[in-house]
């Protein structure tokens, strides 16, 4: 393989699966918030 | 209708493995291998990349926010932001009627290749065989003479496999489904990827696919492509996003989802890359040629794939595995297509699941089952995909950000964008800026357009693949606009059940929590 070719298939793989292995990381530190009761579907508390 | 709790995604892995499930599909692992070398090999990641970040990525998180914030399937969902919105969202809806009923049939096609593969049927010549024994297509479009039982059986079958799944439900059915389907699909597409760079000539594959020619950039079509390829494989445009996102929490994350959907689907789309260019470096050292050019699509899959397999060692584990791989990415993606269209009629309805699923569902199959299975399906499944692709996806994704985003503040100011910016960013584990709103209210909508002005020009310049214009505007034409004029009906016909449940209780609710 020449240089040039072996350069970018570092560049693409470290780009897009880094970015993938930072946005798993990102999202693991961010649990989604509990869901409030399903009470206020009847009882709408206004907005 | 008995006011129904909406259904929900079981937990939040759930949720991106069915995501990532119908991002990822046939057009992964046959459009982008050529489509990036065709780009500037090595080069074609600028454009690419900046496809995924100004539109690719901008439009996911706009479609699962309203999936999310309205909790509705598109043509509901649509019709709170903005009423003529509800046109675009049964576009949609009948856009992914067409690609339901052929995208089945190229599953139904890989299904009998994973036997072929065993006894490498397909014998010296892979094209005759996939066009005469296998297909039996007709020597002219447009002449349907008989039906082909090889790909009848095989298309029922991928239905009630289909239907199936979709009657378990969110949880239990699509969700289950793609907690195996997703991590098989990987385990597999690996094996693969490490068999095809341990092959003799693998180097030259790859030399041919990462070598850079930078002068691709300043080809207008390079970049074109490279938006197309992006709104394409990330399954945005036709509804299915919002589908899935309105079964989500009302405080489950957007943001850091739609990062981490995006980056996997263009994650198994490199690794597709790699191996289809180490494996197409096999067979060009072994037949002492080179890499010349690469047909995407059926052509590589169907055609140079079985030549390649009977070539080399073990090629009947290789085959299995590839056309397998090929069965699991299209069959999660046609599930999530499937029930975009179960959703929106369930959504106007109230009709309960099962009853969508083998009603509406069943009608979908039947069509498919139907029209395809014939010696003259192969034509009409050419032109209504690409003609679907490029006035129905395309197209239909620009007119939702111009209905949805730019009516409402040239009429009467009111940025809408703003509005779901707020409420992504309420839950969110990435925080979007104002780069979001600029990309999706300018950036997205000119590289749209572009792509569809360089594919009109090329569709005025000659017919598609030569077919003659009487077929095309039977199979091409008349489907995309089609698809169009029954979004526009739909939405015009009273819905006063829908209008009643899709009343306000929800907005209520949404802008009191957020």
């Amino acid at each position: 393989m020449s240089t040039s070719a072996i350069v970018m298939m570092v560049v693409s793989l470290v780009i897009v699966w880094g970015g993938l292995i930072a946005a798993i990381l990102k999202l693991r530190a961010h649990p989604d918030e509990p869901e409030e009761p399903p009470v206020v579907r009847d009882a709408p508390n206004g907005g | 209708m008995p006011n129904q709790p909406r259904e929900q995604w079981g937990t939040r892995a759930g949720f991106l493995l069915a995501a990532i499930g119908s991002a990822i599909g046939l057009g992964n692992i046959w459009r982008f291998p050529a489509v990036a070398y065709d780009g500037g090999g090595g080069a074609f990641l600028l454009p690419y990349l900046i496809a995924l970040l100004t539109a690719g990525l901008p439009l996911l998180i706009m479609e699962y926010t309203i999936g999310r914030k309205y909790r509705k399937s598109p043509p509901a969902a649509f019709r709170r932001l903005i009423r003529p919105g509800e046109a675009v969202g049964w576009w949609q809806v009948a856009i992914c009627f067409v690609i339901a009923t052929y995208y089945a049939v190229i599953l139904s096609w890989a299904v009998r290749y994973v036997g072929f593969s065993v006894g490498q049927q397909w014998g010296d010549d892979p094209g005759a065989f996939l066009f005469g024994d296998f297909l039996r297509v007709a020597e002219e479009p447009g002449s349907v003479s008989e039906y082909v039982p090889g790909v009848l059986w095989p298309l029922i079958a991928v239905w009630v496999v289909v239907l199936v799944i979709l009657a378990f439900g969110i949880r239990r059915g699509i969700e289950a489904a793609n907690k195996i389907f997703i991590p098989l699909l990987v385990v597999f597409f690996l094996v693969l990827v490490v068999r095809a760079l341990t092959l003799d000539g693998a180097e030259i594959g790859l030399d041919a696919f990462f070598t850079p020619d930078w002068d691709a950039l300043t080809d207008g079509t390079v970049w074109v492509a490279a938006y197309g390829q992006i709104f394409f494989s990330l399954s945005i445009g036709f509804g299915i996003m919002v589908t899935y996102a309105s079964y989500l929490r009302r405080r489950a994350d957007l943001t850091g989802s739609a990062l981490v959907a995006g980056l996997a689907n263009s994650s198994f789309e490199l690794l597709a890359g790699i191996g289809v260019f180490a494996t197409l470096g096999f067979l060009a050292a072994s037949t002492g040629g080179q890499i010349g050019d690469v047909q995407g699509g059926l052509g590589l899959a169907f055609v140079a794939f079985p030549t390649i397999i009977s070539e080399m060692p073990a090629g009947a584990f290789f085959g299995v595995l590839f056309f397998g791989s090929l069965v699991i990415a299209g069959l999660s993606s046609l599930i999530s297509i499937v029930q975009v269209i179960v959703s929106a009629v369930q959504d106007r309805t109230g009709m309960n699941r099962q009853a969508a699923v083998f009603g509406v569902g069943g009608a979908v199959a039947l069509v498919s089952i139907v029209l395809f299975p014939t010696d003259g399906g192969l034509y009409l499944l050419d032109s209504s995909d690409h003609f679907i692709n490029q006035y129905g996806i395309a197209l239909a994704a620009l007119a939702s950000v111009v209905v949805l985003i730019w009516v409402p503040w040239f009429m009467d100011r009111r940025n809408n964008l703003a509005t779901l910016q707020q409420n992504a960013d309420a839950t969110s584990a990435v925080r979007l800026g104002h780069w979001w709103q600029i990309c999706l209210g300018i950036i997205t909508p000119l590289g749209l357009g572009w792509m569809l002005v360089d594919a009109l020009r090329q569709e005025l310049d000659e017919n598609y693949e030569g077919y003659s214009t009487g077929f095309l505007l039977a199979t091409g034409w008349s489907v995309a606009i089609g698809a169009l004029l029954i979004g526009v009906l739909l939405s015009l016909i009273p819905w006063k059940q829908a209008d009643r449940d899709a009343g306000l209780d929800e907005d209520i609710l949404d802008e009191g929590k957020s």
